[in-house]
């Protein structure tokens, strides 16, 4: 198994063991004792980290992560809760109604109202050197999207990509279109290591990177 | 700023530490084409004496933008349209499905007992009357709530059809405002539905079936929701894909002249008549033989 980082725990939950960080309950997970229970299903990142993927992540106040793709803010939470400033992007108004919620209890999660395919609108908010690029875009093009956003990234830092194959082509073989990113993403990146999600996610990805 | 810095500035560049509107107007509106070290730019600024305050001030403007943004775009009427007209369905649906629960229940006791939303008006009725009928509480009461929710969907059905004319005028003359609606709630909105090409209007609603061809196992779907339309569903099956295509044509151009001018066009009401009595009369000339097979 991978090392987690500081402030994502196994903890148990009604007899099973499962990854936890410390924060107020968001979509209705259970808790315990402060800690709230990260369901895989419904998070890749979660997915990764459950698969023993080697995510790079620290931990801490110190680490700074841009996230994009935070939807109702499911993921970006669990993030905030073991990171520190947590810059939360997100397209769609509606999601982030609720993810505005999810960051009221979080001071250093930042809700962004932009299109992370044009990282312009946000570059003059967005700090540079994250430590980690955290993306699960629902969009065609998923791999431009990372390259476009590598400018936010440490030289030492990570990109944790949830590849969607359903998103670039829905009647493609996903291994072909997983292959196609993996490849585009490889003008950017040195890609470090990548897994299906299949047990949590179907036809999804998961990639861990660093730039080149 | 210090050498290093680029030309650019960050959102905080100009504003006054203790004014969150104009804080949300710069995270909503500036731009950059590069990220920089903000935080610490900022307190050499001078808009914050230490990162922490720094960050405490970005996560106050970056809240208010957002918050202002999602506001904004709930707020907009074909917002209230797209709920409207699925809270209709929903409604619909929902006074259906208890009215079928309702005549078996009242059969047990009812020997002349109806169905539909029309026995639960007849049981309330009848319990108003005192003579007769079902006797029985639950029975009556489930019947009142069957009622109320056929007439809330009547209710929304009023709404739609006052509403959608004034968010998309020529849609709403084109396709009918119930029509209309339902096209918008499909797409997300009157902007996306402005956005989709004509094809993908053809066949909103129809995603199953267009799935299915996509991957192989079936032919393409003729149309979507806009069967429902009296120029689709009025043409005879072998001419349907053609009034399909030429109907979705017109509903794209109404909704692309909503979003983005708003101004009525009454001419594409009389283009898409023109065009539907051209396709209708290929099958009405030759209403004895076989008509020519459309293979789409």
């Amino acid at each position: 198994m991978s090392e987690l980082p500081a402030g994502v725990e196994r903890r148990q939950f009604d007899g099973e063991e499962r990854l936890a960080t410390q924060g107020e309950p968001v979509y209705g997970e259970p808790t315990n004792e402060g800690w709230r229970a990260w369901n895989p299903n419904r998070s890749k990142l979660g997915a990764m980290l459950s698969l023993g993927m080697e995510a790079g992540l620290a931990g801490g106040d110190e680490e700074t992560v841009l996230y994009l793709g935070a939807a109702s803010g499911t993921t970006v939470s669990h993030v905030a809760d073991f990171a520190g400033p947590t810059y939360a992007v997100e397209f769609a108004p509606r999601p982030a109604r609720d993810l505005l919620e999810a960051a009221d209890s979080r001071p250093r999660l930042f809700p962004l109202l932009a299109d992370a395919r044009k990282p312009e609108r946000y570059a003059h908010v967005v700090e540079h050197d994250v430590d980690a690029l955290v993306q699960d875009v629902a969009t065609r093009g998923q791999a431009r999207v990372a390259l476009e956003n590598r400018r936010f990234l440490a030289d030492d830092g990570r990109l944790l990509l949830a590849v969607k194959a359903r998103s670039e082509d829905v009647t493609r073989n996903p291994g072909d279109v997983f292959a196609d990113v993996r490849d585009e993403l490889s003008k950017g990146y040195e890609i470090l290591e990548y897994r299906r999600l299949d047990d949590y996610h179907a036809d999804h990805l998961g990639i861990v990177a660093r730039p080149r | 700023m210090t050498a290093d810095s680029p030309a650019e500035a960050g959102w905080f560049a100009g504003l006054e530490p203790d004014d969150p509107e104009a804080a949300a107007a710069a995270i909503a509106e500036e731009t950059a084409s590069e990220p920089a070290d903000w935080p610490k730019l900022a307190v050499e600024a001078g808009f914050a004496s230490d990162a922490e305050e720094y960050y405490d001030r970005l996560k106050e403007a970056t809240t208010v933008a957002t918050r202002e943004a999602v506001e904004r775009a709930e707020r907009a009427d074909d917002r209230q349209l797209v709920h409207a007209v699925r809270t209709m369905d929903d409604c619909q649906r929902t006074a259906n499905e208890l009215a079928e629960r309702l005549a078996e229940w009242a059969g047990t006791v009812d020997p002349d007992a109806g169905a539909g939303v029309e026995y639960a008006r007849a049981i309330v009725d009848e319990d108003a009357d005192r003579d007769g009928g079902v006797d029985h509480p639950r029975i009556v009461s489930l019947a009142e709530r069957v009622v109320a929710l056929a007439d809330e969907a009547e209710a929304l059905r009023e709404y739609v059809e006052r509403e959608t004319p004034t968010v998309a005028p020529n849609l709403a003359a084109l396709a009918g405002p119930v029509l209309a609606a339902r096209l918008i709630s499909l797409a997300g909105g009157l902007e996306p539905l402005a956005k989709k090409p004509s094809g993908t209007v053809q066949v909103l609603g129809a995603e199953d079936a267009l799935f299915a061809h996509l991957r192989g196992h079936a032919s393409s779907p003729k149309h979507g929701i806009i069967y429902t339309h009296d120029a689709v569903r009025g043409t005879h099956p072998d001419e349907r894909g053609s009034a399909a295509r030429a109907v979705a044509g017109k509903l794209s151009i109404a909704a692309r002249v909503d979003h983005y001018s708003g101004e009525r066009k009454p001419e594409l009401e009389a283009e898409l008549e023109e065009r539907i009595e051209t396709i209708q009369s290929r099958t009405a000339d030759d209403e004895s033989g076989e008509s020519g097979g459309d293979d789409e």
